[in-house]
């Protein structure tokens, strides 16, 4: 019995040093990845871009605030996290840090002080950024980005989350080696999906919201060699795509479709909605044509099993018989004549159809496909209830500037309303996915 | 007295519509400071033509939603030198808009180039039919630039717009089913005709048989999804008849908001402001260049100086007039003595047409689009003898329609009574089965209808109003009276069950009261001459250089066309002109 108290006592001595040992023995932060001269100085323009590939104004600048001052809230399932204040601002920014505070940031999630950032930063992609990115940005963010003294609100999670020690444990869990490595030797030994892999893997931190979320929150897999790498997650309510089962939308679409999707935020077949339009006006249309590319070869190399044929979209050549006439499907059919319409397919036809038509195909660049577009058919019903409610607008970018934005309907439709329009559009043109209920619309509603 | 002077630009653009929107993309690309100042409020798709809202016609077709307020911007109206002319107080004849996108938000969209010969009328009449059949007070001139000159800019305007229509005559060779009397262009139209409704087929077919030569009009309601050169996008039109008067709700008609203003609005070294309303263009000492202009800002209700080395004036025509009258640029036309050249050569549009009424014929009035149409130009102004038919002038003609609102587009047949049951039978039994052909004429320049500033009425800032002095003359009646015989000879070769034609005709005087057009162009004309035209060939102001002055008030008599095709490629022309000579060396380029 003493033996077994003696032992006990010990094991409690021993936790109790470990406890004490990870809230207070530094961690060890990772080292450059590549060597660099003291003296390396970025080209111009060079670390405004690799910050555009890590969109860091996606989250630090906030609606209508001043370009990185902070201030943005980012919902998590802990609670409210404030993103922080990253001009070279002394007092409530980021000005007194050094090249290794900023990469140990990005990289090992600690800013200085030892304090661990809570993983909304996504330094489990970060971790894979070059040395010169790295070095870039920090270039950028000290010497071209104005200063703004602004001070964000701290935030302030609930009890167990708000011990940031915790966070410790959770990165030996869940972080992955720093530094970039192709995932296989085909990757390695092609320039551009070695290019896309690290775009991709590194500051695009695609897998922060397109892979699933494992039990301990972390991302459900780091490289193209797990499954779950970039096979769909959620976020919001909303349905972060798959991007690699060969019947995903990003795999059937053409390269030349992917790309427009990526960096116009509008393609053949539909528009970017949702969180995924913050990431095409912020960082993806910047893009170079070649790195741009280079994302698109990197996704479809990564496909699982063979890419489909993409979705049949209207012929738009100039001699083509108009699109609405040569619809040959059940759903077509019925709208264009019109009889025996139930209350959904009133509601499209009144509501809808003037600009996604008839057939369901809208129009090619400008109004988005109801047919084969996952927002409509996602498990998660909440990004196609909240676009019908509240509407969406494309971003403006540098090819296609042009803000198209449908509007909401919320103050026309009830909440049984929606959901018919919704179970319809989800059975139509072909779709098969399951009813929306108005307890859903209502929840969303807001 | 400014009470604000704000830092200097190096261009300020009075009116964010087309012309402005046009300039303002055309200068950014030249790096410079650009601010724009628009007296209206802005205006984007969503909201603010947003389904089902915007499709409200008491509220934008009858209360004029879109438009110009009276209240805080009119004219005076008279018939000639001898009444006193009063305020327009209720918007009739003419509808201006306000707002950024101007009147180009609620146009129809009908997009013509004007023809060769009517860019040099006075040359073109006295060459072929000898100067003197031109009546005594007429006052048509030549533009001073050339249909050849032309050309590109029209074609670039049509490919910003992305009109909808097919070319008769690409480089000199007729192209089966396009309007053959055309001057020659580089290539077709960038999107194929809009689908016919069934009444522009049934004039189609009726027109052929007289020998006719009908085409689809052409329109700036997109027939499918469109991308421009600045990467601005339209959407297939899906015909919902709410084009005039209303802004698109379905992005499918162009404009400043579709084919434009986002790609501006991305320039960094572009800027606007809404309700700033320009009182005047400031005028250096020694008068030859403007230093800025003076606004109101409607928002502080300061007066602002803004400072400016390039004044482009792109206002709707009539009030680019008024500026210049009220600047002192330029000096005001006397029509007693002819001299003078602010206000000089006003003109209108000569409007006509035949209702016909088939009680067997559906025509689905609610199916529509601002240009949809089949239209001839057999008799145009280029196709007609003027010294046989006794005027100058001519018309295209249409047959179809551009909706079938419940208000101002439900007519029924003569002899019906305008209220009660009567009505009420006639307009259940006959909403459906009404088509129209229509005569879009020209409407010649005099000495005696012009533009200058009123004596006795003022605005709300005390500054005069514009008086416009304008009626009706022999010269056009009779031209619209030549069309309502020719249209008649079709309608009735078309055996409807009723007929009714409305047509200027001998002793029509100018009425403001009835809608008739919003093509009030000349008063600020172009020419050769600076003792006939306030403007060069490059739009640019004989008196002040670094003013240019775009827009429908060059015209120094109205064509037979709808003006915003010319005034577009004027746009694009005289940008042109800034850009490549202007910019470098800045002096009068004339």
């Amino acid at each position: 019995m003493k033996t077994y108290l003696r032992i006990l006592a010990g094991l409690v001595c021993l936790g109790v040093i470990v406890l004490l040992a990870i809230i207070f023995v530094p961690p060890q932060l990772t080292k450059p990845s590549e060597p660099l001269s003291a003296d390396w100085q970025p080209a111009p323009g060079q670390g405004e871009y690799a910050m555009r590939m890590a969109d860091c104004a996606a989250c630090h600048t906030a609606e209508g605030g001043q370009p990185f001052a902070g201030g943005r809230a980012i919902e998590s399932p802990m609670g409210t996290i404030w993103a922080t204040n990253i001009t070279p601002d002394k007092e409530t920014g980021i000005g007194n840090w050094s090249l290794d505070d900023f990469r140990a940031a990005l990289v090992d999630g600690i800013a200085p002080g030892g304090e661990h950032l809570y993983p909304a930063m996504p330094y489990e992609n970060y971790r894979n950024l070059s040395e010169t990115d790295i070095r870039a940005m920090y270039d950028y963010f000290m010497n071209e980005v104005p200063a703004v003294n602004n001070k964000v609100e701290e935030t302030a999670l609930a009890f167990p989350f708000n011990q940031r020690w915790g966070i410790r444990l959770w990165n030996w869990v869940a972080l992955g080696s720093s530094g970039f490595k192709p995932e296989t030797d085909a990757v390695a030994s092609d320039e551009q999906l070695a290019r896309g892999a690290y775009l991709v893997q590194g500051p695009g931190h695609c897998a922060s919201c397109h892979s699933p979320r494992n039990l301990i929150m972390a991302e459900g897999g780091k490289t193209a060699q797990d499954d779950g790498f970039l096979s769909g997650g959620v976020i919001g309510g909303w349905e972060a795509p798959d991007l690699r089962s060969a019947s995903s939308a990003a795999q059937r679409w053409s390269a030349a479709d992917l790309k427009a999707y990526l960096t116009t935020g509008r393609n053949a077949h539909t528009a970017v909605a949702g969180e995924m339009a913050l990431a095409v006006k912020d960082s993806l249309q910047y893009m170079t044509d070649e790195d741009a590319d280079a994302m698109v070869a990197y996704l479809h190399h990564i496909v699982k099993g063979e890419r489909q044929p993409a979705p049949s979209v209207p012929d738009q050549s100039l001699s083509a018989p108009r699109q609405i006439d040569n619809a040959t499907d059940a759903t077509s059919l019925k709208l264009a004549k019109g009889i025996g319409l139930d209350e959904g397919e009133m509601l499209y036809m009144d509501n809808c159809a003037a600009c996604h038509m008839t057939n369901g195909k809208g129009a090619a660049e400008v109004f988005p496909a109801m047919s084969d577009n996952s927002l409509v058919t996602s498990d998660q019903t909440t990004g196609l209830i909240e676009t019908i409610l509240y509407g969406a607008e494309m971003p403006s970018t540098a090819k296609r500037p042009e803000k198209l934005k449908m509007p909401g309907f919320a103050e026309r439709l009830s909440d049984e309303d929606v959901a018919a329009l919704a179970t319809f559009l989800r059975k139509g043109w072909g779709n098969d996915a399951g009813a929306v209920t108005a307890d859903a619309v209502k929840a969303v509603r807001h | 007295m400014a009470t604000r002077t704000d830092p200097k630009k190096d261009v300020v653009i009075l009116g964010l519509g087309w012309t402005g929107s046009i300039l303002g993309m055309e200068l950014a690309q030249e790096g410079l400071e650009i601010l724009a100042l628009e007296r209206g409020e802005d205006r984007n798709t969503v909201p603010d033509f947003q389904y089902p809202g915007v499709i409200d016609e008491l509220k934008y077709g009858i209360r004029y939603g879109f438009m110009q307020k009276p209240t805080k911007m009119t004219l005076t109206v008279r018939h000639n030198t001898e009444q006193t002319a009063l305020p327009y107080r209720h918007l009739g004849s003419f509808l201006p808009g306000d707002g950024v996108g101007g009147a180009g938000i609620h146009w129809n969209g009908h997009t013509w180039r004007t023809q060769d010969v009517e860019l040099r009328l006075k040359s073109y009449v006295e060459e072929t039919f000898g100067a003197d059949i031109i009546p005594e007070g007429m006052q048509i001139q030549d533009w001073g630039v050339t249909q050849e000159e032309l050309e590109p800019y029209y074609d670039r305007l049509e490919y910003m717009m992305g009109i909808s229509g097919k070319a008769g005559n690409i480089n000199g060779e007729i192209q089966e089913g396009g309007n053959p009397f055309e001057a020659p262009r580089a290539r077709d139209y960038p999107n194929p005709p809009l689908d016919n409704t069934y009444d522009a087929e049934l004039f189609a077919d009726a027109a052929r048989k007289f020998g006719y030569h009908p085409f689809p009009r052409p329109a700036a309601n997109a027939s499918r999804a469109y991308t421009n050169e600045y990467g601005m996008q339209l959407g297939p039109c899906n015909y919902c008849g709410f084009c005039e008067r209303f802004g698109c709700l379905n992005y499918s008609k162009a404009s400043p908001q579709t084919c434009i203003l986002d790609a501006l609005k991305q320039k960094p070294n572009f800027s606007y402001k809404t309700h700033a309303e320009v009182l005047k263009i400031e005028k250096a000492a020694d008068g030859k260049t403007a230093t800025g202009v003076t606004y109101f800002d409607e928002k502080t209700g300061d007066e602002v100086f803004q400072p400016a080395d390039l004044v482009l004036v792109c206002t709707y025509s009539l009030n680019n007039v008024h500026l210049l009258l009220l600047s002192g640029i330029g000096q005001p036309y006397d029509p007693a003595t002819g001299e003078g050249v602010v206000g000089r050569n006003y003109s209108y549009q000569m409007t006509g047409g035949t209702a016909l009424f088939f009680k067997d014929k559906n025509f689905n009035p609610f199916i529509g689009t601002g240009s949809v149409g089949m239209s001839i130009d057999d008799f145009s102004i280029s196709q007609i003898d003027f010294a046989e038919e006794g005027f100058i002038g001519g018309s295209y003609i249409t047959g179809g329609h551009t909706g079938g609102r419940p208000i101002q587009q439900l007519s029924t047949p003569p002899g019906t009574p305008s209220w009660g049951q009567g009505w009420k039978e006639a307009a259940g039994q006959w909403y459906a089965c009404k088509m129209s052909i229509g005569s879009h004429g020209s409407n010649m320049s005099y000495r005696d209808c012009y533009l200058d500033l009123d004596p006795t009425y003022t605005d709300r800032h005390g500054r005069p109003l514009m008086r416009m002095t304008f009626n009706w003359k022999d010269n056009d009646i009779k031209m619209t009276q030549f069309m309502k015989g020719k249209i008649e000879e079709v309608a009735k070769s078309m055996n409807p069950d009723k007929m009714a034609s409305g047509f200027k005709h001998d002793g029509s005087q100018y009425d403001v009261r009835p809608y008739q057009s919003t093509h009030n162009v000349g008063g600020a004309i172009m020419g050769t001459d600076p003792k006939t035209s306030v403007i060069n060939r490059y739009l640019q102001s004989w008196d002040c250089h670094n003013v240019f002055v775009m827009g429908a008030s060059a015209y120094p008599q109205n064509t037979q066309y709808n003006p915003t095709g010319p005034l577009g490629a004027l746009a694009y022309w005289a940008a042109d002109a800034i850009r490549k000579d202007y910019l470098k060396n800045p002096r009068p380029l004339m």
